[in-house]
């Protein structure tokens, strides 16, 4: 009975929080004598600049944050936002991640998204890879969407297809 | 009032190098300007030499900075030390550590504990440089203004004595670039951000204010050079002069550390025995890729 009463409720609630953003990155896989994993800042911007950072990937293993030695290589992120935080950042910092897709899902209820005004944005995701390259990648986007939306783009050195998924 | 002179005399560069006759740069290179991490250290070479930025004449001898080398020519007139002056964010003068003088270069590291902006500057108090003739013969003297009436023979003539005072600065930023650092001391030629130094990007432009005695000077002639000038034909260089309100725009083209020197010289309103007055400001700066 009690069953019965709550599922409007939570078709309800299933419902508001249905919006999401699905990132998804792919690490490609590199014909290289010495390989390290990159380092990867995934962000949103829009034309007047940062407007909210989504993940950030780092070696967080090294000792006394050894690690966080070389985001200044990720030098579009260092400058928009990376210099001004306070790392490791819960939420944001992320080990790095191995040759392969990685996917990522933001809910409506995410601090960036939850804070995202209606509006044209860009996705941005920059790569810098130890005794490698560097590479930014912009996918833009319209936030909110009313129906299903998928983008997608491909960076052509250090990351491999980026796409992302909204959800109304 | 401010007299520009468009000539760029080996004085300019004599100011940084008090006895040197030849007109050669001085600067110091950090091994970057923008760090990340607790742990950060830069290393920065210090040197006298045209190119930039390659050390190849003489090492620039810096106060408590390494072993300065033994001057083989016994006749050589004492040479007042550069004195290195680190200071960090909090306003705290930081020592430098590992120094070292080479054949051609000194070096020393910087440990960076703070966050913020650090300014390694290397200034001091005016000197002084007199030119003459004497029984047709091309003279020249260094020394305090206070002696320059004993110093210099009864016949001399067209008698020249410059005050000159010189500043050259590099800056580095961990984390958020901050600006303490660039309160002006009021004397000689300083620069202002408007665009922080530790924020450059290339294809974009960058403004900086320059106050000579603490107050913004137009007119000043700034130019500025990208280093790598052994590896190209030109010399790529970009002049401005400052505007009424002290203020000058650089549109960087290309990444990488450039070399700015401004300069000033004053003949108007300079006080007797002095007959000209020149100011120089120079800083190396680094420019990101976009």
């Amino acid at each position: 009975m009690r069953t019965w009463f709550l599922l409007p409720l939570a078709a309800f609630a299933a419902h508001a929080s249905a919006a999401e953003m699905t990132v998804s990155v792919e690490v490609p896989r590199l014909a290289v004598a010495e390989y390290h994993r990159p380092y990867v800042a995934i962000w949103i911007e829009n034309g007047e600049g940062h407007v909210a950072d989504l993940s950030v990937w780092y070696d967080l293993k090294l000792q006394d944050n050894e690690g966080e030695k070389w985001l200044k290589d990720m030098r579009q992120w260092w400058r928009r936002s990376g210099r001004s935080l306070a790392l490791p950042a819960d939420g944001l910092s992320g080990a790095t991640r191995p040759v392969g897709e990685h996917s990522l899902t933001f809910p409506a209820d995410h601090s960036a998204l939850a804070a995202l005004k209606p509006g044209d944005y860009q996705l941005v995701v920059e790569a810098a890879r130890e005794v490698g390259g560097r590479e930014l990648v912009r996918l833009p986007f319209s936030w909110p969407v009313a129906d299903q939306t998928e983008h997608q783009v491909s960076g052509k050195t250090e990351l491999g297809n980026i796409s992302l998924n909204i959800q109304p | 009032m401010l007299k520009q002179l468009t000539r760029w005399t080996a004085l300019a560069i004599a100011v940084t190098l008090p006895l040197s006759a030849n007109a050669h740069r001085a600067w110091m290179l950090p091994s970057t300007t923008v760090v990340s991490g607790d742990n950060a250290w830069i290393s920065v070479d210090a040197a006298v030499a045209n190119d930039l930025f390659y050390f190849e004449h003489h090492p620039l001898v810096l106060e408590g900075i390494g072993q300065p080398p033994q001057r083989a020519d016994g006749n050589a007139r004492p040479r007042a030390a550069n004195r290195l002056v680190i200071t960090a964010p909090d306003g705290e003068e930081v020592a430098a550590q590992n120094g070292h003088v080479g054949k051609y270069r000194s070096v020393f590291d910087v440990e960076i504990t703070q966050k913020g902006t650090y300014k390694l500057a290397v200034a001091g108090a005016p000197r002084y440089f007199a030119r003459y003739q004497e029984n047709g013969e091309e003279r020249r003297w260094m020394g305090e203004l206070a002696d320059v009436g004993d110093a210099l023979p009864a016949n001399a003539q067209d008698v020249q004595v410059s005050q000159m005072e010189s500043r050259m600065e590099v800056f580095v930023t961990s984390g958020e670039p901050t600006d303490s650092v660039f309160a002006p001391t009021g004397q000689g030629l300083e620069l202002q951000p408007i665009t922080h130094p530790n924020d450059l990007f290339a294809t974009e432009t960058a403004e900086f204010v320059f106050l000579l005695d603490g107050k913004p000077a137009a007119g000043v002639e700034v130019n500025v050079i990208p280093g790598g000038i052994r590896h190209r034909d030109g010399l790529n260089d970009i002049r401005q002069t400052t505007d009424a309100d002290g203020k000058v725009a650089f549109t960087w083209p290309s990444a990488g550390f450039w070399w700015l020197e401004a300069k000033v010289v004053q003949e108007d309103g300079v006080q007797a025995p002095l007959t000209q007055r020149r100011a120089t400001y120079s800083a190396t700066l680094e420019v990101m890729a976009p």
